[in-house]
């Protein structure tokens, strides 16, 4: 298996599903010419052509709002918004018509639509490219929502993504785009969506997470390892739907659970799943629920002392680990 | 200005502080259920401790939103128990909300009269002891553990998962797993009551070292006295006149010039109580309670018979309060009634002894007259007590039991009963 950067994988998953399947087409700004201004579509418009591999002009709620006529009619987009953080003038386009086209037709029409966006922070991305915005599209019933945390992942999950009947974002953590590197399988893999992975078993405590801070989360828990405290780490892979019974399964073994990403704490993925594990667990809790994330700023900060402030890094989530695992 | 809440807020209900040694108490009963409406003071559950019955009141009217723990379950004092749901929309104004949050802040207060605030305080700063967690708690329960037995290493000293799995561990087969009844056996249903006796009566004995003496009473002035005033005094006082004030009296009396006895081992040394607290043992069906009669040494006869009257009323109503129960200093058991003739009494913890009197019965004795000595036929009761040899030995109890026969045995009609 070769090894590749976790972009190159983004690539690879592309273009294999681009080669297997006609209706597969990229779209976006800078896909074609550029080739990404990360490089994950570099290469696919002079082996697809200008038919496939398209570039858009500067308006979010255009690509989207493209893509999903394509998709009604039988393609298989896969739109790239440039920066998670410009999604949102596509917002009313994803949520009012993306998600609700199978109910509104009553099954009539799905919108097969995979929609990627770079997201998260500690790339010195100030403002408007370090954002999260995981939480807001996981809210919404008809939407799925990935986060992919390896090279292998990526590719598998993507696979999945443009086969979906039905309109998924997948969104992928630019920092982990060169620095997370791994083998990825090659010809056809397919990850299901909506399954964890368990990423490092262990007994004590669990710890559940996705994206990059899987990363941060095995440093973290090896590092504790040497005082004998076994974490259990669950890489989460899809946001919605959430993998509800591998984390219950999990907790109900360890007895503690610890939610770490870096999307602010309020309204996260954390706050779902400390609901989950509070109502649906509460008879194994052996410790509060603890959620260790992003705080609650209004905008990622630029200066690079701050940024490090604001990220989880792997020295805060062993301190997390070190205090739940004692308590 | 109306705020927006997702809900009715809640009051919580926690087991109360009822009595002074007391950490735990188990609810028997619930009185309501789950959704059901509550007024304010109205009787929320039954629970027991291994002290008393009692009834827990509702700290605020509202209804039930969630009964914590469930019937027979045990919980340390301050654990929360039940939510009352207060208020009901989802528009609660502000000037709503200030009197409810208020009740929530002076529930414990309303319900616990005799609750200590800075047990409280100290648990919400960091003791964590007595705090246990849904898993830990479930344990307990599965494994039969009393949490209190088991040592914490969490955090503020708290139980975790580890240590009552080793505790659980430790104690092996033999506390784990109940002998099942063989086939012609039959197992009966452990009440809280009696566990809580027996779990009294085996640390009393493990406690202090029992000695055990008893007199014979001559009662014949003290038998004629009753009778001459019983039916007047039912009359007047509307109760009957029975024997066991008339001991009360003796007893209280005897233990003014012999306060040794009056007293408790704690920490390595003798505590002389100041006060004589008296408690009387009541036995009822299923049950055994020993009210107590406050600063009994300041009754009359007549008073501590109505005193005592209610105190047995109550406690066979179920109704007997904490403090009905509590700060006793010595107790008398009447086991006479029971047509005893001899009786061993098991200290009631902690105090340094324990009497009874016996049934009174027409024996032939040997009489000193002037005129010699002569056979006569008199009214006997003996008087039993089991005392901790740790407090004192044989000849202050003997000194005690020769001063409490002489005053029964002086007792006769004539005496005031006021």
């Amino acid at each position: 298996m070769p090894t590749m950067a976790l972009v190159e994988a983004v690539r690879a998953g592309l273009h294999d599903e681009m080669a297997r399947d006609a209706r597969v087409l990229v779209m976006g700004e800078d896909v074609a010419n550029k080739g990404g201004v990360f490089g994950a579509t570099k290469g696919l418009l002079e082996e697809f052509g200008e038919g496939r591999v398209i570039d858009m002009p500067l308006a979010e709620s255009n690509i989207v709002g493209t893509a999903i006529g394509a998709a009604v009619n039988g393609m298989r987009p896969v739109a790239e918004i440039q920066f998670a953080d410009f999604i949102f003038p596509a917002m009313d386009q994803i949520v009012s018509e993306a998600a609700r086209i199978r109910y509104r037709s009553n099954g009539a029409f799905g919108c097969p639509l995979t929609i990627r966006a770079p997201f998260g922070g500690g790339v010195h991305g100030a403002l408007y490219h370090s954002q999260s915005v995981e939480a807001f599209f996981a809210h919404v019933p008809g939407l799925k929502v990935v986060v992919p945390s390896t090279p292998a992942d990526t590719k598998g999950l993507l696979t999945a993504a443009i086969r979906d009947p039905d309109p998924v974002l997948f969104f992928e953590h630019k920092a982990a785009y060169r620095s997370i590197k791994g083998e990825v399988p090659e010809g056809e893999h397919v990850v299901p969506l909506g399954k964890a992975h368990v990423a490092r078993s262990g007994k004590h405590l669990t710890l559940v997470t996705y994206g990059l801070s899987v990363h941060h989360s095995l440093k973290a828990a090896e590092t504790v390892a040497h005082d004998g405290i076994e974490t259990e780490v669950l890489d989460l892979r899809t946001l919605r739907p959430l993998d509800k019974e591998t984390v219950l399964e999990s907790v109900k073994r360890t007895n503690k659970v610890l939610i770490v990403h870096e999307d602010n704490v309020t309204g996260g993925i954390g706050a779902e799943l400390a609901a989950i594990v509070g109502q649906e667990a509460f008879e194994y809790l052996d410790g509060p629920i603890t959620r260790l994330c992003g705080p609650d700023v209004p905008a990622w900060p630029f200066a690079a002392s701050l940024e490090q402030a604001v990220l989880v890094t792997p020295e805060k989530i062993a301190e997390s680990i070190r205090t739940l695992a004692a308590y | 200005m109306a705020a927006t809440s997702a809900g009715p807020s809640t009051v919580s209900v926690t087991m109360p502080k009822l009595g002074e040694s007391v950490v735990e108490g188990t609810v028997v009963r619930w009185l309501k259920k789950e959704g059901e409406e509550v007024a304010k003071y109205e009787p929320l559950a039954e629970v027991v401790t291994d002290k008393v019955n009692s009834e827990i009141p509702s700290p605020t009217e509202g209804t039930v939103a969630r009964l914590v723990v469930g019937e027979g379950e045990t919980v340390a004092v301050g654990v929360e128990i039940a939510q009352i749901a207060v208020g009901g929309g989802t528009q609660v104004s502000q000037e709503e909300e200030q009197p409810a949050a208020a009740t929530a802040a002076t529930a414990p207060t309303a319900a616990t009269p005799t609750h200590e605030p800075e047990q409280v305080e100290a648990d919400s700063n960091g003791d964590l002891k007595r705090r246990s967690s849904p898993l830990v708690r479930r344990l307990a329960r599965e494994h039969n553990v009393d949490l209190e037995e088991v040592q914490g290493t969490g955090t503020g000293g708290r139980v975790r998962k580890e240590d009552i799995l080793a505790f659980i561990d430790s104690r092996g087969a033999a506390g784990a797993a109940v002998a099942a009844p063989a086939a012609d056996e039959e197992a009966l249903p452990l009440t809280p009551m009696r566990k809580a006796i027996a779990e009294h009566m085996v640390r009393s004995l493990a406690t202090s070292p029992h000695t055990w003496t008893y007199v014979e009473v001559d009662v014949s002035g003290l038998t004629r006295w009753r009778r001459t005033e019983r039916d007047a005094f039912r009359q007047r006082e509307g109760i009957d006149l029975t024997y066991v004030p008339f001991v009360c009296k003796a007893l209280t009396e005897t233990l003014r010039e012999h306060p040794i006895l009056n007293s408790t081992w704690r920490d390595g040394q003798v505590v002389l109580k100041k006060r004589i607290n008296l408690g009387v043992a009541v036995a009822l069906e299923d049950n055994l309670v020993v009210p107590v009669i406050k600063d009994a040494d300041r009754l009359t006869v007549a008073g501590l018979a109505h005193v005592l009257h209610e105190l047995v009323e109550r406690a066979r109503a179920g109704q007997l309060r904490p403090d009905d129960v509590q700060g006793g200093t010595f107790t008398l058991n009447n086991t006479g009634a029971l047509g005893s003739l001899l009786s061993k009494p098991i200290i009631n913890q902690p105090q340094a002894a324990i009497a009874t009197m016996e049934a009174i019965q027409k024996r032939v004795v040997v009489v000193e007259g002037p005129e010699g000595d002569a056979i006569a036929i008199r009214p006997m009761m003996n008087v039993c007590i089991s005392f901790d040899h740790r407090v004192c030995d044989g000849l202050q109890v003997g000194r005690f039991m020769q001063a409490l026969k002489r005053r029964l045995e002086g007792m006769r009609e004539g005496g005031s009963l006021y």
